[in-house]
């Protein structure tokens, strides 16, 4: 749903605007320095991309699903690393909070996170535990105020400069009602972090182990101050971010055609323009018409989401769908790019890398086809 | 004091512009277009002398057709306090808005007129000069530098042979060149809060002016392709064909 089509037009030309302008240029510094550059954070602080899913009240742009589409569809155009860093305010550290937080957990949280004064983020997978959700081990003791939190969290996007972690711990017996979702702010006694990972690609998102050692934190921590609603939790906050993800992916694969097509017409082989000869033409048709069928399914569905349908299943198609698309549309891009696209300094090198996280992370694609399956058959 | 500046709509900078089939201007059908870039330069420059508590108000005001109101939207976004629609479907020609521009600045009394050097889509560079005609206020044009103090503008301008710095007496008119600043990006925040900011939409009789076109369009044409070079095979042949050529 869009409520202002003027409004989301000057909000969507702003992003691309700074997207092009700003970000696109600051890519090769990113890929060469492994890290995002402290001015442009700011920036982006400033053009208020932090509180783009939070509700107006709170201080956010309270955008709906097709909004929140349309502006994930310019944000995916350039590394995914840019996206990441406002990705966990505005997808998995926040939306925990505004599901099934308490008043006083949105009120202290919310405004700050919409701010982007501080950075939230999403602490489930562990060293034994990525697919498997219900299974984690990080245990959380009841003690008089307290709880007392150990174990450990694996690969967790934004820990090195997050705030405040919605962690998922077991307070309760196995599975998925002995889960608990609390609110552990970074300077919780106890909580420390591991090295930071080197992946194969998306450079400048930092990830890393979070440590928990008798890490203690008040009993208010509980989101929504209930045992056992965490696994609940988790899978709300996993649900609306999957149409995220798909949109950067559509974003990202639009980025890898354009690239495609401006190679394509300046490079020249057996006297010709590469982008006359049919057998380069065809790989084109194929990501560009790949890349539309992205875009639609994820406006579609994002359109079903807002009028308050259950669209689990169409979430989890256009999840899987788009970023094995991505991966497909990448992997044509460098085949276009012959040998020059698998040059550090080519952009499409470093979105080939960049893209493969997509089909693993907020669900892998087996995941998501278990859910649609699933959802086809109980329907 | 009150600041006026005007800002027009054009075709977006990063359009390939397209002549119609007949000559009789360029294609503007379902193409991109956005507040000029110098007009942007002069709102951000009015934005700046008010966080500088030189401004009290801003005031932005376009003459164009009903979308000009997403151009004006994007002005407020900036920082510009209240907007002024002078709705037309007229073309709008130098002589015709800078009549209008004189109606707009007899009813707001602003201190300071800020505009673009020019309009990059016909790249005029008459409004601002006329308007101040028309007023007799003092103008500085191709500003990189503009200081206010107290009565006194102090505007520094790029001319042909470097820098010149003038003292205006104001009311005056200041005309902004492409170093003057960086505009901002509008807040994401911001562009919602626009909407709430008032917008007038008024007709240019109610100025007591005409857009009635006083110039004519002869021909449009697309400039001419670049001619192929041509290969010298060493210097002596690159000199000596400079040399039959005229240019050293």
């Amino acid at each position: 749903m869009i409520r202002d089509s003027q409004l989301l037009d000057q909000l969507v030309t702003t992003v691309r605007r700074f997207v092009r302008e700003r970000l696109i240029p600051a890519e090769p510094g990113v890929e060469q320095e492994n890290a995002i550059p402290g001015a442009i954070i700011d920036e982006m602080r400033d053009l208020g991309l932090f509180g783009l899913t939070i509700p107006e009240a709170y201080g956010g742009l309270g955008l709906t699903m097709e909004e929140e589409v349309m502006v994930a569809l310019e944000l995916g155009y350039t590394s995914p690393a840019f996206r990441s860093v406002i990705g966990t305010n505005n997808g998995i550290g926040s939306q925990g909070i505004i599901a099934d937080g308490t008043d006083e957990q949105k009120q202290y949280w919310l405004p700050r996170l919409a701010r982007g004064e501080v950075i939230g983020s999403f602490a489930l997978t562990e060293p034994d535990v990525g697919s498997d959700a219900a299974a984690i081990k990080t245990a959380a003791r009841r003690q008089g105020k307290n709880y007392i939190l150990n174990g450990t969290k694996r690969f967790i996007t934004n820990a090195p400069i997050a705030d405040v972690f919605t962690l998922m711990a077991r307070t309760g017996g196995e599975g998925a009602s002995g889960i608990t979702a609390f609110l552990v702010p970074r300077n919780s006694p106890g909580l420390s972090l591991g090295k930071i990972d080197e992946k194969m690609g998306q450079r400048g998102t930092r990830t890393c182990d979070v440590i928990l050692e008798d890490c203690v934190v008040p009993a208010d921590a509980i989101i929504g101050g209930v045992e056992g609603q965490g696994f609940k939790t988790a899978m709300k906050v996993l649900n609306r971010g999957r149409l995220h993800i798909a949109a950067v992916c559509v974003g990202a694969a639009q980025r890898l055609c354009d690239e495609s097509v401006s190679y394509a017409r300046e490079r020249k082989q057996f006297g010709k323009a590469i982008g006359e000869h049919q057998l380069v033409q065809a790989m084109l048709a194929e990501s560009g018409t790949e890349c539309f069928a992205g875009r639609c399914m994820v406006i579609e569905a994002a359109r079903r989401m807002d009028s308050g349908a259950r669209i689990i299943q169409e979430a989890a198609s256009c999840k899987l769908y788009c970023s094995e698309m991505v991966g497909r549309v990448a992997d044509r891009a460098v085949q276009i790019h012959g040998g020059s696209g698998y040059m550090r300094d080519s952009a499409v090198e470093h979105f080939y890398r960049d893209v493969r996280l997509f089909r693993l992370y907020e669900g892998t694609s087996q995941i998501q086809q278990i859910i649609i399956a699933r959802e086809m058959l109980n329907a | 004091m009150k600041v006026l500046v005007p800002v027009k709509r054009v075709v977006d900078a990063n359009v390939k512009v397209r002549v119609k089939g007949d000559g009789s201007g360029v294609e503007l059908a379902n193409v991109k277009m956005a507040m000029n870039p110098f007009d942007e330069i002069a709102v951000e420059e009015a934005i700046r002398l008010k966080d500088a508590g030189k401004v009290e108000e801003i005031i932005v005001v376009s003459i164009g057709p009903a979308q000009a109101q997403e151009t004006l939207r994007t002005a407020l976004a900036m920082g510009a306090d209240r907007a002024i629609l002078v709705k037309t479907d007229e073309t709008a020609e130098p002589l015709g808005v800078a009549k209008v521009l004189k109606g707009v600045v007899d009813a707001e009394k602003p201190g300071l007129v800020i505009l673009g050097k020019q309009a990059i889509d016909d790249d005029a560079n008459q409004t601002g000069q006329m308007l101040a005609a028309l007023l007799g206020w003092a103008q500085g044009t191709f500003a990189s530098k503009v200081e206010i103090n107290g009565d006194k503008a102090k505007v520094t301008r790029e001319v042909d042979g470097g820098l010149q710095t003038i003292d205006l007496k104001m009311p005056a008119i200041v005309t902004v060149d492409l170093r003057l600043n960086q505009p901002r990006y509008a807040s994401l925040p911001n562009i919602m809060k626009a909407k709430k900011k008032p917008l007038d939409e008024k007709s240019a009789a109610d100025f007591g002016a005409d857009l009635k076109p006083r110039l004519k369009v002869v021909k449009t044409e697309e400039p001419g392709g670049r001619k192929a070079g041509v290969k010298v095979k060493d210097v002596a042949e690159l000199v000596s064909s400079l040399k039959s050529a005229g240019v050293i």
